[in-house]
């Protein structure tokens, strides 16, 4: 039976592991490729990359870094952070990434997002959205790291995103990121139980309990994580351990 | 002389020339017939689409190359399918090596209960069970592996392993030298880096 998959996510910056608190203030947490190569062998079934560098030798230390990546880690790893082209992707995936997420980029120009599916297949783009439930009860779209609002509703663009060929969605609670309260499950199951590709819930995982009630009741494929894997509040085996126990598939 | 991999219009060769290295293997990535005829095993790994990776091939002479390679051959994902009869990716005749044909996962033939609301494509860890190869050396039966695709190839005689996503499909295959497994052993953690080992020392 095809499992749920935990996937931890590692912020990077010049190269380095990093974890923002609600987006900011970020602490130091490590190598990228020994803590995802730990992560691997602790049974993470996927790892995400995420790259927040914002200089101009961004390009060739991130196609370094996941040169490395992909010699030393032996399970499926995601890349985003600023891709807007083809060719940005073309050169991640030569140099051995299996999927890259976009974001901001494919927000204003969705095009982008048709041409990578037309490019490298489905399979390898995931459409990574920040969403926030504003007051009038909606979620709506959020760009640039959750700095700027934008008036389209998640579940329409996330329609537009699978419609022009994402193969994954990945979604951020930016009402939940941080604050170890849980995941958003309303708009992780609204999503989930109506769109044809998985959906990587994401934001809020603070107990294991939390990824029960994403995995189970809120439908998501896949559940990620940060902090609470980087500074071992759990561990991943007695994580999947107890999804196990509660009647969640997983690999073990 | 050792382990070639196949060069063509597909993603995921250099995933595959990494894991190899990984359990200290080396091997040469060519299209070059005499390279390719010379190996000892072959590697023939594919990540995209049946009917421009079948023309690919066809305009190279690879097609005919592969089909008359003597040495154990190891297709993976699409590099499986495309050693298959037919695949219904864009109506595309294939290499006709394992007598089986290629179908999409639409919920046709789906087994009671389990084929309502599945996602295409399969991303992610399924099982493995049934395993009757050589390939599967000290892989414990329902063993996971990373699968990544849309389309299935049905069971047959030649079927070696299966999986089970809203109906039981042909996870791997073997035919005299040939051997083909739809998951991706390089990206299935120790259990695919065994089955990788199994190929090159053990078949």
């Amino acid at each position: 039976m095809l499992t749920k998959r935990i996937i931890p996510c590692l912020d990077i910056k010049d190269g380095r592991t990093v974890k923002g608190v609600n987006f900011e203030n970020i602490r130091d947490a490590g190598d990228p490729v020994e803590l995802g190569a730990l992560y691997a062998q602790q049974g993470a079934d996927e790892l995400v990359f995420l790259d927040i560098t914002a200089t101009n030798e961004k390009r060739k230390t991130l196609r370094e870094l996941v040169n490395r990546i992909a010699h030393h880690i032996n399970i499926p790893f995601t890349v985003g952070g600023g891709i807007s082209s083809v060719e940005d992707v073309s050169l991640l995936l030569q140099n051995g990434a299996d999927k890259i997420s976009v974001n901001t980029s494919a927000f204003k120009r969705p095009e982008l997002i048709s041409e990578l599916a037309k490019e490298f297949g489905s399979q390898c783009v995931v459409l990574a959205i920040d969403t926030k439930q504003e007051e009038d009860g909606q979620w709506y779209v959020y760009l640039n790291g959750g700095r700027v609002k934008t008036d389209r509703l998640c579940m329409n663009w996330a329609r537009e995103g699978v419609d022009r060929g994402a193969g994954e969605i990945l979604l951020t609670s930016m009402n939940n990121d941080g604050t170890k309260k849980g995941f958003a499950l309303d708009i992780t199951k609204e999503l989930a139980g109506s769109l044809s590709v998985p959906v990587i819930a994401s934001g809020g995982g603070g107990t294991k309990e939390h990824f029960v009630d994403v995995l189970g009741a809120g439908k998501a494929d896949a559940a990620l994580a940060a902090s609470i894997f980087h500074f071992k509040e759990i561990g991943i085996p007695e994580l999947k351990e107890y999804l196990q126990e509660h009647n969640i598939t997983v690999r073990l | 002389m050792g382990l070639a991999i196949v060069k063509y219009n597909a993603g995921n060769i250099q995933s595959v020339l990494y894991a190899l290295e990984r359990i200290g293997r080396q091997a040469v990535v060519t299209d070059d017939p005499a390279v390719l005829r010379s190996a000892d095993k072959v590697i023939f790994p594919g990540v995209g689409e049946a009917s421009t990776a079948m023309e690919y091939l066809r305009a190279r002479g690879l097609d005919e190359l592969i089909v008359g390679l003597k040495q154990p051959v190891l297709g993976i994902c699409l590099g499986m399918q495309l050693m298959c009869s037919y695949s219904e990716e864009n109506d595309t005749s294939c290499l006709g090596i394992f007598e089986t044909s290629v179908r999409k996962f639409d919920g046709r033939g789906a087994e009671v209960g389990v084929g309502a609301g599945l996602k295409v494509p399969q991303i992610g860890w399924n099982n493995v069970f049934d395993l009757r190869s050589k390939l599967f050396d000290g892989v414990p039966e329902n063993s996971y592996c990373y699968f990544v695709h849309g389309y299935y190839a049905a069971l047959s005689e030649d079927t070696i392993g299966k999986t089970k996503y809203g109906l039981t499909y042909s996870s791997a295959l073997h035919k005299g030298n040939f051997y083909g497994v739809q998951f991706h052993p390089e990206k299935s953690a120790q259990v695919g880096e065994r089955i990788l080992q199994n190929f090159i020392d053990g078949v």
